[in-house]
């Protein structure tokens, strides 16, 4: 309980959206990546984020067993990343290298639209991340000020 | 005469501390604004303060075993609750990121308004010293 810990919040949070980031950005870059069968082909991944519970990092703090109540939490965390599980686009192309022998080539489910706005919501999420780790900055540099004439 | 710092600061430094605890509580909020079924959670600022204020007079109940239930106004967490979405979202999900925000600066500057008064009552204990 400190104003440490939020630098460490805010950072598990800017982990968190940078990875989002890196997903929708994988995603865009393979949207148009054909394959000639459903296997092989790529599929849009998704982070799914979970928070992270204090009690579970120090189980012994503040004895919260009985009251089955957590503590006010340590940030976010990934944990993991699943394939979406959307049709993938078939497309007749027969003059294309990868198809096959009935002339179909598969494209990944990727929605570039939905990318586009996951993108903006991860990037506005991270700044408000670097927003909060810079107020307590100056709020922590301010207490070293203390009793200062 | 020793001086007592507890009776020369007052209230102030409780109001601080309660200060960085709902900073951290805000900022948790803010990084689970993406984290589908987070509940948002904020700290009654009056039940902390109340606690700090019932510990200052004294008149608490001590606890002298880890086993023996903390009996002023609540558990250590009681004054941590959980916030009323707005609207609701699909995932679960009530952190409204806009609102989370505009508290954590109000925060900050009430974080800045509890520092400046305990610096007063620092620099007050200085000039007494000094005798000025």
């Amino acid at each position: 309980m400190s104003l440490g810990s939020i630098f460490d919040i805010a950072g598990s949070g800017m982990t968190a959206q940078s990875l989002r980031l890196n997903t929708t950005a994988s995603n865009i870059a393979n949207a148009e990546t054909a394959s000639s069968s459903t296997e092989t082909t790529y599929r849009a991944r998704k982070p799914v984020f979970a928070a992270i519970q204090q009690s579970l990092l120090n189980p012994d703090s503040q004895g919260l067993a009985f009251t089955g109540e957590q503590g006010p939490g340590a940030g976010v965390r990934v944990e993991g990343i699943v394939e979406s599980q959307a049709d993938l686009q078939m497309r007749y192309q027969p003059e294309h290298p990868a198809a096959n022998e009935d002339g179909y080539v598969f494209y990944p489910n990727v929605n570039v639209v939905e990318e586009m706005a996951d993108m903006m919501s991860s990037s506005r999420s991270y700044q408000m991340n670097v927003d909060i780790m810079n107020t307590a900055k100056s709020m922590m540099q301010r207490i070293l000020t203390l009793g200062q004439q | 005469m020793a001086i007592s710092f507890d009776k020369a600061l007052g209230i102030h430094q409780y109001a601080l501390e309660a200060r960085v605890k709902r900073a951290e509580v805000l900022a948790n909020n803010m990084a689970n604004a993406d984290t589908p079924g987070f509940k948002a959670r904020d700290v009654d600022f009056q039940a902390v303060m109340q606690r700090a204020q019932q510990a200052a007079t004294g008149f608490e109940m001590a606890r002298t075993n880890a086993g023996h239930m903390d009996t002023s106004s609540g558990a250590p967490d009681s004054e941590l609750l959980y916030r009323t979405p707005h609207q609701p979202s699909v995932d679960g999900n009530t952190v409204d990121a806009q609102q989370e925000q505009t508290r954590f600066m109000r925060n900050a500057m009430d974080y800045q308004a509890s520092f400046q008064f305990l610096n007063s009552k620092f620099s007050g204990l200085t000039k007494a010293l000094k005798g000025e």
